[in-house]
């Protein structure tokens, strides 16, 4: 995760940097905020990855508390891991569902109600309150619904 | 219903095969739903990525007939063709056709979905429903931005960038302009999404042994973009957010005409800013322009050292000069607002004119990667070298663009047209369709015909030149663009004939490849797994892959996984030296129908949650 996290600070850091430099040369608000923006885009998950990093190599928080358990970098971090070190669950996939048509269904005729008429928002909704429900169940059962 | 796919763990660093046990009673299995149902239930990547890169490409099809509508009318001074409300939609729609649902969908959403878990020896994308959720709001935004044209009032007309203000209710009323912000909205979301899935597919999925630094350059440009997708495509649905609440809901903020208090006095204070819309509109606007381009690269990138029979030289080169390129395009935008006389001119042109040089680190090594290699002209490799060309003219035209004094005289005429259509096309055509002829056997186990892929070539390169060299011509003469009319004293017309004649050769072209996908179809020729001899871990499993995508993995111990257990013999020269140790009994040479690579399919295509289990 030390890339990861890495590639994320620096994000965050360069966007850091040139936020202040352009502000400091425009004075404008609107650039400079959406700069800020990317900069924290950056940092926010970057220090997230970086405090997982830490934790796998032993530090309870960042640089700070020692920890009994090193686990060291993930299987795919390392140059020399097999195929053989990665064995575990690796995430669990659904086989099909159909909630994320009807979710985008619903979102479609939801979003057309602005044009067309406010009559669309029911059913749109409608079709959006179902799907988060099917979704949910979905997941909880592990299954398709 | 779960399934747990559990490996065999082999010695020696062969691959090892994954095989499927269901784990709960009643698991579909293999058996889920068909037809129709099965397309429309789908969380599988590699479907979702097809019906990405179908539906983009009949946009794309479609967005070409506008195009030669646009170069038909443009033929004669007074064409009379279609009206000039006509005309505005047309190339309206073109732009808005091309720009958001082929040229960045077809990469990120389709290829990217269907390649980039292949390439790191995922099973899925990190969340495949959000996945299919993404797909479902592409689509929902192509039909709403096609619903336009069947509108009273037509569809919209206020150009791809919508300027405020003339995008606002008073100077363009209609259902058309306020379908184009739903589609906008409704594909932003989608590409947020996808963004995120990639990111966190690349950042979590990757198989033992696939560090980041062993990642292909396209997975590497993926992330980038996604990284890109996430700065950018929210600051576009906030913006569009606002235009809409000044077309419907009474607020200034963009808009500059009726500007009064609650009382209805008027309030000149309480006026909005065009120039804001322009402000937030290029903040997505040019990173959107890398957002298309940098997986284009990628495909490029992947090409040339498969037809090469060479690594991509200077990779983490290439790397560095992706991350730079996509840093430095985040902050260039105002690039587009020199005119507007409100922007920081030394800022924007400096980190535009920077640009250039991660740039020409990737020319660099993309030649370096053919330097003595043993080049092989099929179609997709003539593909990636036209791209090679085009984008190096529009990207010589960008630098120039980059000086204001220059953009001053050239701005809002057609030279900014053939330098924008000279970066796109040369990216999203010429590495797209390379990238469609590279991959196609890997999605559907069937060649492309090689020699109609080559006319399709030529034909498409040609006319590229000829459309677009004579558009610069007209730019330095002082041909506005986004006009219907013309005078017909100024010698315009007959660099405008050439144009014309350019873009009907490229639609020549491209139906030369709907025949091969005809022919593909109708009389298939079978790939195998690895028809070019490539090199990255796709290649590895068999085409069209099983579903979750791999019954065995090979050992990862450089970027090129496959071909280092294609060619044991072959010294692996990145890396510090390593050698991979040759897998007993398994022979050199590209592979073909994979036998030795277990069965296909083993994991099934049910319908039930899956967990994975190396």
């Amino acid at each position: 995760m030390k890339i990861e996290s890495t590639f994320l600070l620096g994000v965050g850091l360069f966007f850091g940097c040139v936020a202040l430099i352009y502000w400091f040369l425009s004075y404008e608000d609107g650039g400079s905020m959406m700069l800020l923006g990317t900069c924290l885009l950056g940092l926010l998950p970057g220090s997230f990855y970086f405090y997982w990093h830490r934790r796998f190599h032993g530090y309870r928080f960042f640089f700070w508390g020692k920890l009994d358990r090193v686990v060291g970098d993930r299987p795919e971090d390392r140059d020399d891991a097999t195929i053989a070190d990665g064995a575990g669950i690796v995430n669990t996939f659904p086989g099909s569902s159909i909630w994320p048509f009807v979710l985008g269904t619903g979102a479609f005729m939801s979003l057309l109600a602005l044009v067309f008429g406010v009559w669309l928002v029911l059913p749109g909704l409608g079709l959006i309150l179902t799907a988060l429900i099917g979704v949910t169940a979905e997941s909880r059962r592990g299954g398709h619904v | 219903m779960t399934d747990v796919i559990s490996p065999p763990i082999a010695g020696g660093g062969i691959a090892t095969p994954l095989t499927s046990t269901a784990t709960e009673a009643g698991g579909a299995g293999e058996h889920g739903p068909t037809g129709l149902l099965k397309w429309l239930t789908t969380t599988d990547h590699k479907v979702i990525g097809i019906s990405y890169m179908v539906t983009a490409v009949v946009l794309f099809y479609i967005a070409g007939l506008l195009a030669l509508g646009i170069r038909v009318q443009l033929t004669t001074p007074a064409g009379t063709f279609v009206t000039f409300q006509q005309y505005n939609e047309l190339f309206t729609m073109h732009g808005s056709i091309m720009m958001y649902l082929f040229a960045g969908p077809f990469a990120f959403g389709g290829l990217a979905n269907y390649v980039v878990p292949l390439q790191i020896g995922a099973p899925d994308m990190a969340f495949p429903r959000l996945n299919a959720l993404s797909y479902w709001l592409f689509a929902g935004g192509s039909i709403t931005m096609l619903l336009g044209f069947f509108v009273s009032g037509g569809a919209a007309n206020f150009g791809w960038v919508a300027y405020a203000p003339l995008s606002t209710s008073t100077f363009t009323p209609g259902a058309g302009g306020d379908l184009w912000i739903m589609a906008l909205v409704l594909t932003g979301f989608s590409a947020i999404f996808t963004g995120v899935n990639l990111v966190a597919t690349i950042f979590y999925l990757r198989a033992p042994g696939m560090t980041m630094f062993r990642m292909p350059i396209f997975t590497w440009n993926m992330l980038v973009t996604g990284i890109l997708i996430l700065i950018a495509f929210p600051v576009l649905t906030a913006a569009l957010v606002m235009l809409f609440a000044d077309r419907h809901f009474g607020t200034h903020i963009y808009q500059v005409l009726g500007c009064h208090t609650v009382t209805g006095a008027p309030a000149p204070n309480a006026c909005g800013s065009p120039v804001l819309w322009q402000n937030l509109f290029w903040f997505f606007g040019h990173p959107e322009v890398y957002i298309l381009a940098l997986p284009y690269f990628g495909m490029a990138t992947t090409i040339f050292p498969t037809f090469s029979k060479r690594p991509v030289f200077g990779y983490k080169g290439m790397v560095f000069a992706t991350m730079a390129i996509a840093a430095l395009s985040t902050g260039v935008w105002a690039h587009h607002m020199f005119t507007t006389g409100v922007v920081l001119l030394p800022f924007f042109s400096l980190l535009s004119l920077l640009i250039a040089v991660p740039t020409g680190i990737k020319f660099f090594n993309w030649i370096g990667t053919m330097w003595r290699g043993q080049l092989v002209f099929k179609t997709p490799m003539l593909f990636a070298i036209g791209f090679l060309f085009a984008f190096l003219m529009g990207g010589v035209t960008g630098v120039m663009l980059a000086s204001p004094p220059i953009d001053f005289f050239t701005h809002d005429t057609y030279f900014v047209v053939a330098h924008f259509h000279q970066v796109l096309f040369g990216t999203a055509v010429f590495a797209g369709f390379g990238g469609l002829y590279f991959w196609y056997p890997k999605m559907f186990g069937r060649m492309l015909n090689d020699k109609l892929g080559k006319w399709h070539f030529w034909l498409t390169f040609v006319g590229f030149w000829v459309t677009y060299l004579p558009q610069y011509v007209l730019g330095l003469r002082g041909m506005p663009r986004r006009v219907a009319h013309y005078p017909a004293d100024l010698g315009w017309q007959s660099w405008n004939i050439a144009s014309t004649i350019g873009a009907f050769l490229i639609a020549a072209g491209f139906f030369v490849l709907l025949v091969n996908l005809w022919i593909s179809w109708r009389d298939p020729v079978l790939a195998g797994n690895n028809p070019w001899d490539a090199q990255t871990l796709e290649w590895f499993t068999t085409s069209p892959p099983p579903h979750h995508n791999y019954t065995h993995l090979p050992p990862i111990r450089s970027e090129r996984p496959t071909w280092d257990y294609d060619h044991p013999d072959a010294l692996t020269l990145r890396h510090g030296h390593s050698q991979v140790p040759p897998p007993p009994g398994n022979g050199s040479g590209p592979s073909g129908d994979g036998a030795d690579r277990g069965p296909g399919g083993g994991t099934g295509g049910g319908t039930g949650g899956r967990a994975f289990v190396r």
